[in-house]
């Protein structure tokens, strides 16, 4: 069993809201590849709306990073070395949050070429750099997690499957969130049960990354402290946002194999209405603060 | 570089009078706190941004009279930062603020910190804290100006009792071997080097003489002192594999397109400003 002696390093909401905003922007930008390369014409409104909405998150994942920080002005420190005689770039690969930055970088070169080709600044989207772009926009989404595994707090270090839950759970958010987005776009009445069945496959996914990260922690001995009192509660919570995604895959799977939905009035018959989008939005948002605040306390 | 140097602290021989806090506040000029009294003569409670070095008052002392407690009754011990041979804070430290000096020990350079404090969620031993003050993380720097200056560290010179000894490496441990012998010849069985040998990792800076288990002064033992690194890549993997089932998943649900329709991204492009 494992045990801890370490102090918590007080990571608050602004974490919260960086792993949240992080999430959904990563995983925006990479259902609007996906909805491009497999997608047909009607599903360009969702793409574009995506690659739209994933810029500004990236730039709101800046903010609260930097203010998260006890000396803001510093944050420059994360990609150039200030030690005397040993000036030059920082960049350590088995420090989660040295890749992290790069990474956060590098995504927001991508994701603001694509906001600007989304207003139709740059002309058209290349399909080899919006691939490339979604490989660091899934890096984006899981090293958040593995910021947590690669530490020695309790409950963090205890469990490797943070990054696959965060992973899992971004697609399923920004899947709902897309859903909500592209509702006015034209196309969206054939583009949202196909996002209703994708936001059910993730949250599979997703509940099968709690599963394994319960697992580990058992292993570890520590899942008693994650998965007892408010926890408990809030876990049911987190369960039961998944739900409207299960329900919407239903309807959209149902509406898919029916023709493709044209007729359909958007989110109505297939029951992923906004407050279902909500909901599952929420869940995600109240996972990441179970695992953040739940080792620190 | 010069030869390393570090404590060697004996709990065996602690009082507890807590000159060594005292000391280090005092040459370090850091802020006091407010004490905590609770049950027990610990009122600094951990090591913290302002108190890096803290004694623990381990109370094993039965209820009931007893025997002897041989030797473990009543346990005390100055902590401090173990100055690590292999540091978790300085493996995940993103500025690389945390550097090793020519002494071989671990300082936080203050002018290069931004607060990120990733090391204190990395550091097995819960000696580094925050200062919402300087918006930087701090812990014993083992007094690394008294150090350039030929001088040994505040707490080892105003301990009364000598149980934290400052000096080489290699004269620390002869000395902790020979009082480790002592020790046993006289029956006290549960006596230990702590991180004298390099299974702590890789050894510390900062070793101990225990009078009980590591577990007992709240420090991890063999099993538990591991770095974080050791997650990077199931961490990872197990990222992967997530993503690459995502976006199979994705495949399967957008895969669908309607007889003779072109692709998402070879729709034309609508005039800018357009929804």
């Amino acid at each position: 069993m494992a045990e801890h002696f370490v102090q918590p390093p007080n990571w608050g909401w602004y974490i919260v809201g960086y792993f949240f905003c992080a999430g959904l922007a990563g995983g925006l930008y990479v259902l609007a590849t996906m909805l491009r390369l497999w997608g047909g014409a009607r599903d360009e409104g969702a793409a574009r709306a995506a690659f739209l909405i994933a810029f500004p998150l990236v730039v709101v994942c800046g903010i609260l990073l930097t203010i998260d920080l006890g000396q803001p002005l510093r944050f420059w420190h994360m990609m150039i070395n200030t030690t005397p005689g040993n000036t030059g770039l920082n960049f350590k690969p088995w420090s989660p949050i040295s890749l992290g930055t790069w990474g956060l970088l590098i995504f927001g070169l991508f994701s603001f070429l694509a906001f600007l080709q989304s207003l139709g600044k740059l002309g058209r989207g290349n399909s080899v750099v919006e691939i490339l772009g979604s490989l660091v926009a899934l890096f984006l989404c899981s090293y958040t997690g593995v910021v947590l595994s690669v530490s020695n707090q309790p409950i963090w270090s205890d469990s490797w499957a943070i990054g696959g839950l965060f992973v899992a759970s971004a697609l399923s958010g920004s899947a709902a969130l897309l859903t909500l987005l592209a509702r006015s776009r034209a196309g969206a009445e054939w583009t949202e049960p196909r996002l209703q069945v994708a936001d059910g496959y993730f949250a599979v996914l997703e509940l099968l990354m709690i599963v394994i990260f319960f697992l580990t922690l058992s292993q570890a001995g520590a899942a008693g402290k994650m998965f007892s009192g408010l926890w408990l509660v809030l876990w049911i919570l987190v369960m039961i946002s998944l739900l409207p995604a299960f329900r919407g895959f239903v309807g959209g799977r149902r509406l898919q194999l029916a023709g493709a939905g044209s007729v359909v009035t958007t989110g109505t018959a297939t029951g992923m209405g906004s407050l279902s989008a909500i909901v599952v939005l929420a869940g995600v948002l109240i996972m990441r603060y179970i695992v953040i605040f739940s080792a620190q306390t | 570089m010069a030869e390393p140097v570090g404590f060697f602290t004996d709990s065996s021989i602690c009082i507890g009078c807590k000159a060594c806090e005292v000391a280090c506040k005092e040459w370090n000029q850091l802020p006091g706190n407010p004490p905590k009294f609770g049950d027990g003569f610990d009122n600094t409670g951990q090591l913290d941004a302002e108190n890096w070095r803290h004694v623990k008052f381990v109370d094993l002392v039965p209820d009931a009279p007893t025997v002897v407690g041989n030797g473990n009754a009543w346990l005390m011990l100055s902590d401090v930062c173990k100055h690590c041979k292999n540091a978790s804070c300085m493996e995940v430290c993103p500025t690389d603020a945390i550097v090793r000096t020519e002494f071989d020990t671990v300082v936080i350079q203050q002018d290069v910190c931004n607060g990120c404090r990733d090391c204190i969620s990395a550091c097995p031993f819960g000696a580094i804290g925050f200062s919402a003050i300087t918006g930087a993380a701090h812990k014993c720097t083992l007094c690394y100006d008294r150090l350039q200056g030929g001088m040994q560290p505040a707490c080892a010179k105003a301990c009364p009792t000598q149980s934290i000894q400052y000096g080489t490496l290699t004269e620390l441990h002869k000395k902790a071997d020979a009082r480790l012998a002592a020790l046993k010849s006289q029956g006290y069985d549960n006596a230990n080097l702590y991180g004298r040998d390099d299974s702590i990792y890789g050894g510390l800076g900062a070793f101990f003489l225990l009078m009980n288990k590591p577990e007992v002064y709240g420090l991890p033992n063999k099993e538990n002192a591991v770095l974080p690194r050791r997650n990077n890549r199931p961490g990872y993997l197990g990222s992967l594999v997530t993503a690459a089932v995502g976006v199979f998943a994705g495949l399967i649900a957008f895969r669908r397109r309607a007889p003779g329709e072109p692709a998402a991204g070879d729709a034309a492009v609508p005039p800018a400003g357009a929804p």
